[in-house]
């Protein structure tokens, strides 16, 4: 199939980005989406020009870094689906495709399709962790933990922290990537000791990075890969609520 | 050089115990004069971070990721071993550490495999204190699944993402000592080179992907957890970016390569569909715990799965290996692979591939508890092939997935340059000449957290803290090389792009140097790859400049790296003249077409010194003595 691209091109994080059209030539619907763009790519760099610059890594949906916004949706309109694992049978021939990178005020463009999602790593840094050091764990049976909870916390750590629920929010909030993490830890012995000052230090953190609030549009939802629920953040609010009405035990910075 | 691998005495059950007494310590208030790099933060990166740094050392951890979360281990799907018996089925740390010397076809060093098989336990406590939410059963114990190769249920997971919730517990430890200032991590950068003074690792030179400076970075040692090198085959189940240079850097400036000609095929990928394709797409080996693998008895039987009869159909696993059947190891399920299509009864467009069938099982457990195990990896195969496999038999072929090969390391996982440690996929140490499904997570998790933070104590009790600036000229030198080789790449301005080099290099590397290798074949390598790289230097075409976000450059210099790396994996599987395990050379079999080790001229590991581009290496022998397993063959009918 023949397609036409427009791709926002930025050189760098200072530039001023536009959207570019390119043509793809005989594109093959078994493709994924990368692929077709590797292949506009090689065509890109044997006329001398740039290619366009994206993140992706593992290529097979878990890993978290591709990203794109394609005809207005983070990673396309597939559900349940990262961007490298769209494949271009979704696709008609003719058809004009918009590409994007992700946008929020938090993930400033680095160039073309790449953004700065580091943010979120300093929000995990922040306390998305239990504060064990290696060498005193008990044995990994003393701990029954009912199955319905250890599924439940996976479903929340299923989250490949793509930021796709970021971009799709109009508020550019991350409640549902902090919520997920917030639940994992919460819904697990290991993780509750330390719940009121995670969820505090975690929100904090978000605030700072200047994501916005959750106003229940659920479109994060809609978008996820991972299909993460919106729970998420409900339980996230209370924790959050049960933090604050908590007398706070220590000052002391979390994970110390 | 004489390689010493430094092994404690004693008896096998006491030797780790014993090092560990024996080695030097440092008291708590010193630990902080000592600083550590480590670069990748996959699991054995990730683990060897934070747990260094939980201990007082300063740490900075580098990774080309944009978070040191997206490292590769991340895509592991089945699950990690521990010796922990759970399941009282006979399972000890001795039956894993028999189970693992004997999966890589002795060729492995028995006491590090002895410790691995020890500290195992140990991991998954780690782990669930970190929160990782491995499957559990209605009692609200940990759930244990069998594995490829081993008759035991050890296996821990979590769904079909144990690679990534393990590499999440691991960052996220990471992220605590990020957050307390412990750890200085540095994303989106690239090691190009190791810095040695007098003789000792005592640095990087990296280039920062998004500004492209070249800067150097000091410490008084280097821990190299970058993963394998699977990569050289250009298709394979490894992450796009996914390289040897750092290992490869590591090697020209002394550090011994070890093994590179043990590369492991995965038996169970999504088959090839195309020159366009990327990468291959693993579907996890737990999948053979209830798929039957069958190809038609008759040769180019098109007809669709499920209208050949019951009789037409072999299940060659099972009618050759009737003890394991569709468990069996590795190499010799996706070597039975090869087989059949090669005789023309392999299935799909290509003629390249084989079922995975489903149906015995969803009729004897219902399709919700087939879902309720692998609904994810069916999700994940219906997007990528459009087939339903609840309805038609999945279809895979081996791709190439693992490197047991890796820098020679020692007892103390410390390489052939002094200072300079290797963990993880990056060193050979653990696995022989055949890895064990779910023994990659728990090595790079046993090194990084049980191994390094003790071994490292002793080196750098050993040398004492040196406080070596970056700015001395050693570095200025190094990071002179980097600029010169980048801009070297830069202005060869020729037509082909560096993805078609690599892919030509993966054509030969799969063909002559993949699942049988003869040779033939390896000399015909041997005299086509110097040819490509040749060409490469005369007409790659690598656009944009240095100092900006340039990924057709970071491909040129990996690929770079591969056109020179290929030409040792050849070598030494030139040199080996036997078969282990994934090392099938087609002169050495049995009359049944099985492996045939040569034990009397090479139980050793093979460990390559670099003498010069395009020079033959240089064999250094480390001779492996079985003092508690038998040498014998192995056999799993």
């Amino acid at each position: 199939m023949n397609l036409t691209l427009k791709v926002w091109r930025q050189e760098n994080a200072q530039a001023r980005g536009r959207l570019e059209t390119y043509e793809a030539r005989e594109i093959s619907e078994h493709m994924s989406f990368l692929e077709m763009l590797d292949v506009v790519n090689e065509d890109l760099i044997k006329q001398g020009l740039e290619p366009i610059h994206f993140d992706h890594d593992c290529r097979e949906g878990i890993c978290g870094m591709c990203s794109l916004v394609i005809n207005g949706i983070p990673h396309g309109k597939e559900k349940a689906t990262t961007t490298c694992q769209l494949h271009m049978r979704h696709f008609k021939d003719g058809e004009t495709i918009t590409i994007e990178p992700f946008r929020a005020k938090a993930f400033p463009v680095i160039k073309d399709l790449v953004v700065d999602r580091s943010a979120f790593d300093r929000i995990m840094a922040a306390g998305g962790f239990t504060s064990i050091n290696v060498g005193g764990a008990p044995d990994a049976n003393a701990i029954p933990i009912p199955k319905a909870d250890a599924d439940k916390a996976m479903d929340a750590a299923a989250c490949i922290g793509c930021g796709a629920c970021v971009a799709a929010c109009k508020n550019a909030s991350a409640m549902l990537f902090v919520g997920a993490k917030v639940s994992q830890f919460a819904l697990l012995p290991q993780g509750r000791v330390e719940r009121e000052k995670r969820v505090r230090a975690m929100v904090a953190q978000m605030d700072k990075e200047r994501f916005g609030a959750c106003t229940n549009q659920y479109e994060c939802e809609a978008v996820c890969p991972k299909e993460i629920s919106v729970e998420m953040i409900a339980r996230m609010n209370r924790e959050y609520f049960r933090a604050a009405v908590k007398p706070q035990a220590s000052a002391k910075a979390v994970g110390a | 050089m004489a390689l010493e691998s430094k092994t404690p005495s004693g008896p096998i059950e006491q030797k780790w115990s014993k090092h560990k007494f024996d080695m030097k310590l440092i008291n708590p208030a010193n630990k902080r004069k000592y600083s550590a790099i480590v670069v990748g933060t996959g699991l054995a990166g990730a683990s060897a971070a934070a747990s260094m740094a939980e201990l007082g050392y300063r740490v900075k951890a580098f990774c080309f990721q944009d978070s040191p979360r997206r490292a590769h281990s991340i895509s592991a799907q089945g699950g990690i071993n521990a010796a922990k018996n759970y399941q009282n089925d006979g399972d000890s740390v001795y039956r894993l550490f028999y189970d693992t010397v004997k999966g890589g076809d002795f060729r492995s060093r028995e006491a590090n495999v002895y410790r691995l098989a020890e500290v195992s336990v140990n991991i998954i406590d780690q782990c669930v204190a970190q929160g990782v939410p491995f499957a559990r059963e209605y009692g609200g114990l940990l759930d244990n699944r069998s594995f490829g190769g081993a008759q035991v249920s050890r296996t821990f997971y979590a769904r079909g993402q144990t690679g990534q919730q393990l590499l999440l517990g691991a960052y996220s430890s990471l992220s605590r000592q990020i957050g307390l200032g412990q750890v200085a991590v540095y994303p989106r950068t690239e090691m190009l080179d190791v810095v040695l003074i007098d003789g000792h690792a005592k640095g990087i030179v990296i280039r920062d992907v998004v500004t492209g400076q070249i800067s150097s970075h000091a410490a008084d040692a280097v821990v190299l957890a970058t993963g394998g090198c699977a990569n050289a085959f250009y298709l394979s189940t490894m992450g796009l970016a996914a390289n040897v240079s750092a290992a490869y850097r590591c090697y020209k400036r002394g550090a011994f390569f070890a093994n590179p000609c043990f590369t492991q095929i995965h038996p169970t990928c999504i088959p090839h569909t195309g020159e366009f394709q990327s990468k291959l797409t693993l579907m996890s080996e737990s999948l053979r715990n209830d798929g039957r693998i069958w190809v038609p008895k008759n040769k180019g039987d098109k007809r669709p799965a499920n209208e050949i009869p019951e009789n037409e159909r072999d299940y060659y696993l099972e009618r050759k290996y009737p003890s394991f059947g569709n468990l069996s190891p590795r190499d010799i399920s996706s070597r039975s692979a090869k087989e059949v299509c090669d005789e023309g009864r392999g299935v799909g467009p290509s003629g390249y591939g084989v079922y995975l069938d489903f149906r015995d099982a969803i009729k004897r457990l219902g399709k919700e508890v087939i879902a309720a195990r692998y609904g994810n990896l069916f999700d994940m195969y219906q997007r990528i092939t459009d087939e339903n496999p609840y309805e038609v038999p999945m279809r895979i072929y081996p791709a190439s997935h693992y490197a047991m090969g890796g820098l020679w390391v020692d007892y103390n996982l410390m390489s052939t340059i002094p200072g300079l440690f290797v963990l993880g996929e990056a060193n050979f140490s653990d696995h022989g000449a055949n890895r064990l499904g779910a023994s990659a997570l728990m090595q790079g998790l046993a090194d990084g957290y049980f191994i390094i933070p003790y071994t490292i104590g002793n080196y750098f009790a050993g040398v004492g803290a040196k406080n070596i600036s970056p700015d001395r000229s050693e570095f200025k030198a190094a990071e002179k090389e980097v600029a010169d080789h980048i801009k070297k790449l830069l202005s060869i301005g020729g037509k082909q792009t560096p993805d078609m080099f690599h892919r030509r290099l993966g054509k030969i590397m799969w063909e002559l140097c993949g699942m049988a290798r003869s040779e033939q074949g390896l000399t015909k390598a041997l005299q086509e790859i110097p040819r490509i790289r040749e060409e490469f230097w005369k007409d790659a075409r690598v656009v944009g400049g240095a100092d900006q976000m340039n990924m057709s450059l970071e491909t040129a210099y990996r690929v770079a790296d591969f056109l020179e790396f290929a030409e040792v994996m050849c070598v030494d599987a030139l040199d080996r003249s036997e078969s282990c395990g994934a090392h099938f050379r087609v002169e050495h079999q049995t009359a049944e077409g099985e492996a045939l080790r040569n034990d009397d001229q090479y139980a050793y590991v093979a460990a390559w010194a670099f003498k010069g581009v395009g020079q033959r290496p240089e064999l250094h022998k480390e001779p492996l003595q079985f003092e508690y397993l038998k040498l014998a063959t192995r056999s799993y009918k």
